[in-house]
């Protein structure tokens, strides 16, 4: 570039020096997880003589961890599916609507984004308490659903920028419904939208902690409390090879959001 | 064609439109208002009624030894959180707004990566780093820098390192969206009139982000202040925050009344500074959205 002149090497280097050093602070934690997987200690240790999968057994056959791991999907499935159809209807009844009040609840969608976990949590505890709700999975699955519909508002909203109207207005002109306007051209050309509301709701659900430590309890018992717990009690090198399981499926929804949005950019 | 605006759209048989889209977008008011908003004005309603209607659960903002305390230890972490993401965030961002190509990507992809990483994976990373027998430790004991274990865990430091780890990329957002904006080509122009390199940016660049700045430090630090994992986790029972002392007066004080007001507080002092936010930035431009 040449803004920086005649010390262009220096400056750059400098510059590109410093980024990679607080890139090593970002990556350096995660990756230190990766050896501690197969350590051969009992402990949380690099390995000492050998590498052992010994903890990543131990995830598969005891110690509870799969149910956990079944649970979390459960919740997060189910409260992803009504995120998105509720989310997205909501997206586009608030982008044809384009009014003061439809801005206002697009608006008030994003409270959970900004309200921390801690003050809701309070809330909906007590309100649990009152219908019975505490410890169950449909409380859990609600509570995610209404934290996390926020995501698909979103990312439908921002497909929906790009949506040409005209189409809508051509299929009505031709005599379709509305409700068959709405699913066979609107819903369609929005998909990659829909698909990445749809990760980012399933990941707030599979790792959201401070709710599921409040409003669950014996019967319901996701990973992240597991995780938790194991944490506060006994740092097994298992809780390693979670994580390092963990990273290895984020990384899989990372490439998968970044081919969505790829295509996104090319429609 | 994106161009044409929706705002045309009601007027082709404006009733009976409108009433089909509300309807779209009834069953996600209805949740938000029965499932969230509810709950949350309970949360208001409980902080001046128990044990006993009145005030009196705020008269210990100022009565309250150990609320002051822990508003105090809230406050300075966040500061020190800030502060510090603000400067690794500034010097990625920079860089980012120099790179080009592959470094660009590459760089965009490694500081949005930890944000997709499970909250809960980094705290337990960091404990593995930090611990007195942890990975670091071990490694400055046999190289002999030390002898004996660093407090690196359970205290205010560990819980501002995993903090900043945690709001950096958020912190980047803000800040690269706002330096795109700035034109490369005032710098040229100090360059070509005799300034060094640092005084062109500290006297042209620096302040033309200072928005950026102010913008992603506010974020910063609303995201800090209702903060529970990290700091529940790598503070070990020994540092408290706003948020863990907020639980904790649910699960083991059972203090409905203590505990609901200060989720009041931390309420509104979001979203005092949310509105503050609003009125020097564009938050839809903030994240760089059309």
């Amino acid at each position: 570039m040449e803004t920086i002149g005649g010390d262009k090497g220096l400056a750059r280097g400098i510059t590109l020096g410093l980024a990679c050093t607080v890139l090593v602070f970002l990556m350096a934690p995660m990756l230190v997880v990766f050896p501690v997987s197969v350590t051969d200690q009992r402990f949380l240790a690099f390995p000492q003589e050998t590498i052992s999968f010994a903890h990543y057994g131990k995830v598969f056959t005891g110690g509870g961890w799969l149910s956990a791991i079944w649970q979390s999907l459960i919740i997060a499935v189910a409260a992803t599916l009504i995120d998105v159809v509720v989310g997205t209807l909501c997206a586009i009844g608030c982008w044809r609507l384009a009014s003061r009040r439809s801005e206002l609840v697009r608006t008030l969608m994003l409270a959970p984004i900004v309200i921390p976990s801690i003050v809701y949590t309070l809330g909906i505890y007590k309100l649990y308490v009152d219908i019975g709700l505490i410890d169950s999975y449909l409380g859990v699955i609600l509570a995610h659903t209404v934290t996390g519909l926020a995501y698909p508002v979103i990312t439908v909203s921002a497909a929906l920028a790009g949506f040409d109207l005209r189409l809508e207005q051509a299929a009505r002109t031709l005599g379709a419904s509305l409700p068959q306007t709405t699913w066979r051209i609107i819903v369609p050309n929005v998909t990659p939208g829909i698909l990445s509301g749809a990760i980012f709701a399933f990941i707030h659900s599979w790792d959201e902690t401070v709710m599921v430590l409040f409003i669950a309890g014996r019967t319901v018992y996701t990973l992240p409390r597991r995780i938790w717990n194991d944490i506060n009690e006994n740092l097994d090198p298992a809780i390693a090879a979670v994580a390092v399981m963990l990273i290895g499926v984020t990384l899989l929804f990372l490439l998968t959001e970044l081919a969505l949005k790829a295509r996104r950019a090319k429609a | 064609m994106a161009a044409s605006s929706p705002a045309k759209a009601p007027r082709m048989r404006g009733d009976q439109l409108r009433r089909f889209y509300w309807l779209l977008v009834m069953p996600a008011v209805l949740m938000m208002v029965g499932l969230y908003f509810f709950p949350l004005a309970k949360v208001l309603w409980i902080s001046v009624t128990e044990p006993v209607p009145g005030i009196g659960n705020y008269a210990k903002l100022i009565t309250s030894e150990s609320v002051h305390k822990v508003l105090i230890v809230t406050l300075r972490i966040c500061v020190i959180t800030t502060a510090v993401t603000l400067v690794l965030g500034y010097v990625l961002s920079y860089a980012m707004v120099q790179a080009k190509g592959a470094w660009l990507r590459g760089l965009t992809f490694f500081v949005l990566l930890p944000l997709w990483i499970s909250v809960l994976v980094r705290a337990f990373s960091w404990v593995t780093l930090l611990r007195s027998n942890g990975v670091i430790n071990q490694a400055l004991l046999s190289a002999g820098v030390i002898s004996e274990p660093l407090t690196l865990l359970r205290n205010e430091f560990g819980v501002i390192v995993g903090m900043v780890h945690y709001m950096v990329p958020f912190a980047v957002l803000p800040l690269y969206s706002n330096m795109r904006g700035i034109d490369l080509r005032l710098i040229a122009a100090a360059r070509l009139l005799g300034a060094s390199p640092w005084r062109a940016f500290r006297r042209i660049f620096l302040p033309l982000s200072l928005p950026g700045v102010v913008a992603s430090g506010v974020l910063v630090f609303i995201f800090s202040m209702g903060f529970y994992v990290t700091p529940a986790l790598l503070g070990g029972g020994r540092v408290f925050m706003i948020a863990e002392y907020i639980g904790v007066q649910i699960t083991q004080t059972i203090n409905w009344g203590l505990g609901t007001m200060l989720a009041t507080l931390l309420l509104v002092c979001i979203l005092t500074l949310m509105a503050l936010l609003g009125r020097i930035v564009d938050m839809r431009k903030l994240f760089g959205a059309a």
